[in-house]
């Protein structure tokens, strides 16, 4: 096991054509990393250039104290889970794992020892024959992840791995990961453009927009307290109303959560919310609309206790100003109070 | 079908039965005439029921080739064309996933120039070529051997250009997974790369197998020994011409015997294909 070290990493294809602008990140040894961004924002190309698939412009990267930079993936004691598997698709599982230990020259007993335990794990025991077709998705991602395991990397690198199951699977499969980390104690980097993916599975995330790390931070810490709009636009869902309001005598935003809203008497109000949609969850009910009587203000969602009846028409709402968030209308970064 | 016409099922099947027998009928004819002596052949109309020579007669063919044209066995003819219908498949398999690898797979300068350029060649059929493509082999002095008969029919645009096909389909993830794994690109190339194409390359085989035994230009102008002619060759050199009399049943013979190895091919290896064709791998 080792840290990751990500200093001032940056990666252009050509001159003008920048995709990660400078990443700085210090990844403690076992600590289990998430890397969230919408698609395109550059965090598959970060995570490739950690796994040593896409070179490094500038910048550099060091796993367990040792520059990587100019390693090939092969000797940067890495493993790689891909978003489609990437399975050899004429291997059996078996195989297919120890594929990688054999082209290293491991005994043969040593292999199918490490293959074995791998398979217990992950529960593939009785499916080592198959070939990789004959498996359910959630098997193949099982496999996947039995392959990166037997080879005992210093960090586990994940490309979206869950992004191609199913809903019920994937949530089953998050739990899986979450306690496979646990087990083995991996550094992991974990790339997702699934912000419930990140906020369970991190330790710590990096919020990616552009190519830049707009927030490097524990989930909860960035939920609360979201360095940008970006960030409070993202996480959060349906994320942070953003609402155009004066700060100070300067244009601002004004950042409430859903559930920050709450309804109240209309002498208390200190907006107005011109409710057009609800969304009931069951648990709580989701209710959409413009600010102002007119329909012409900002789009605010409000998130309602299953308990309140939530109809059509104007909803007068209020907030504990402790829960505001404030940020520059023209940078977008967080106004400390 | 589910729709019941029985005037529909009739008119398909009657033409089908004529597709059939369009096909089917020449081969029988061919094969009667294999049976006959020369004499029953040459009196009209000629029988359709099957002789009693078709040992002699094959026995002729095999051994010792017809008794006035080419006095080629065809045993030796049957053997120089399966060496060509073998080498010019396999080499022309071998070049070109090797090339398409290489096209596919790496980085290098004029890369793109060189797979057009192997493209273009695609438009030059080998009859454009023939004249200084048997300069050049005569020069070498390959001339009536199998190098001069299978060389210049091996490098293949075609294939190459399927196997490039194939190997874009694979997706690039295996490729990086196999780089993760530590495989050099021909660690992958043995170990991924080939198992995977195996459907693609039992295609080509069938294919080229084909266009090699049926070659029938290129070794009627490098070969002038009767040890090198091939069987489709063999046929042509035993029609004497002139005033000679064609023994028919002989040549038949001798066209039964062509036949039979590339069916041979195309039945056995088209389990292959539907197995292919089946599990999809990928």
């Amino acid at each position: 096991m080792a840290a990751v070290s990500l200093r001032d990493v940056r990666k252009s294809y050509t001159p003008e054509l920048q995709v990660i602008h400078g990443v700085n990140m210090e990844i403690a040894d076992g600590e289990f990393v998430v890397i969230l961004g919408p698609s395109g924002c550059g965090k598959s190309t970060l995570l490739r250039m950690v796994a040593g698939l896409e070179t490094v412009t500038a910048g550099e990267i060091a796993i367990g104290g040792r520059v990587v930079n100019n390693l090939e993936p092969k000797d940067r004691d890495i493993a790689m889970v891909f978003q489609n598997y990437a399975l050899y698709p004429h291997m059996s599982v078996y195989d297919n794992m120890a594929y990688g230990l054999r082209i290293r020259g491991l005994a043969k007993d040593d292999i199918a020892a490490r293959v074995k335990k791998a398979a217990e794990i992950l529960e593939l025991g009785d499916f080592l024959d198959r070939k990789p077709r004959a498996l359910s998705g959630g098997q193949r991602q099982r496999v996947a992840m039995g392959r990166a395991i037997v080879r005992e990397p210093q960090v586990f690198l994940f490309d979206e791995p869950l992004s191609n199951l199913d809903a019920k699977l994937r949530v089953q499969m998050r739990a899986e990961l979450q306690t496979l980390h646990r087990r083995l104690g991996t550094t992991s980097l974990f790339v997702t453009h699934d912000q419930v993916e990140a906020m369970t599975l991190a330790q710590r995330m990096i919020v990616m927009n552009g190519g830049r790390a707009e927030q490097i931070g524990a989930p909860l810490e960035i939920y609360a307290r979201p360095a940008t709009t970006f960030v409070a636009g993202f996480i959060g869902s349906p994320p942070m109303n953003l609402i155009p309001a004066k700060r100070e005598g300067r244009d601002a935003l004004l950042g409430v959560r859903p559930e920050h809203l709450e309804p109240c008497a209309q002498g208390e109000a200190l907006m107005t919310v011109d409710v057009d949609l609800i969304e009931p969850l069951g648990s709580d009910t989701l209710v959409y609309g413009h600010l102002g009587t007119n329909g012409a203000g900002a789009r605010v969602a409000v998130r309602l206790h299953q308990s309140v009846d939530a109809r059509v028409g104007h909803l007068p709402v209020r907030y504990d100003p402790a829960q505001a968030h404030w940020f520059d209308s023209a940078s977008g970064s967080r106004i400390e109070a | 079908m589910v729709e019941n016409r029985p005037w529909v099922t009739f008119f398909s099947h009657a033409v089908l039965i004529l597709g059939v027998l369009a096909v089917a009928f020449p081969l029988y004819v061919t094969f009667i005439a294999s049976t006959h002596t020369l004499e029953t052949i040459m009196q009209a109309p000629m029988s359709l029921l099957p002789g009693d020579q078709l040992v002699e007669n094959f026995t002729q063919v095999l051994t010792a080739g017809s008794t006035k044209a080419s006095k080629a066995a065809a045993s030796q003819m049957l053997v120089n064309s399966l060496v060509m219908a073998l080498v010019i498949p396999l080499g022309k398999i071998a070049i070109s996933i090797i090339s398409a690898f290489a096209i596919v797979y790496f980085r290098f300068p004029l890369r793109m120039f060189f797979f057009w350029m192997i493209f273009v060649t695609l438009m030059l059929p080998v009859e454009v070529r023939i004249i200084p493509t048997f300069k050049v082999i005569a020069d070498l002095g390959m001339l009536n051997s199998y190098a001069g008969l299978t060389v210049p029919l091996i490098a293949s645009a075609t294939a190459t250009f399927l196997f490039r096909q194939f190997f874009m389909t694979i997706p690039d993830e295996l490729a990086e997974a196999a780089r993760v794994d530590g495989a050099s690109p021909m660690r992958f190339f043995w170990d991924v790369l080939l198992p995977l194409s195996k459907t693609t390359m039992a295609a080509l085989f069938v294919i080229q197998f084909i266009y090699g035994w049926n070659q029938y230009l290129w070794p009627l102008l490098v070969t002038t020994d009767e040890s090198m002619y091939t069987t489709v060759i063999g046929i042509k050199r035993m029609m004497g011409g002139g005033d000679s009399v064609n023994e028919w049943n002989l040549i038949m013979a001798t066209a039964i015997l062509a036949m039979l190895p590339p069916a041979l091919v195309v039945m056995l290896m088209q389990k292959w294909f539907v197995k292919g064709l089946v599990e999809t791998e990928k």
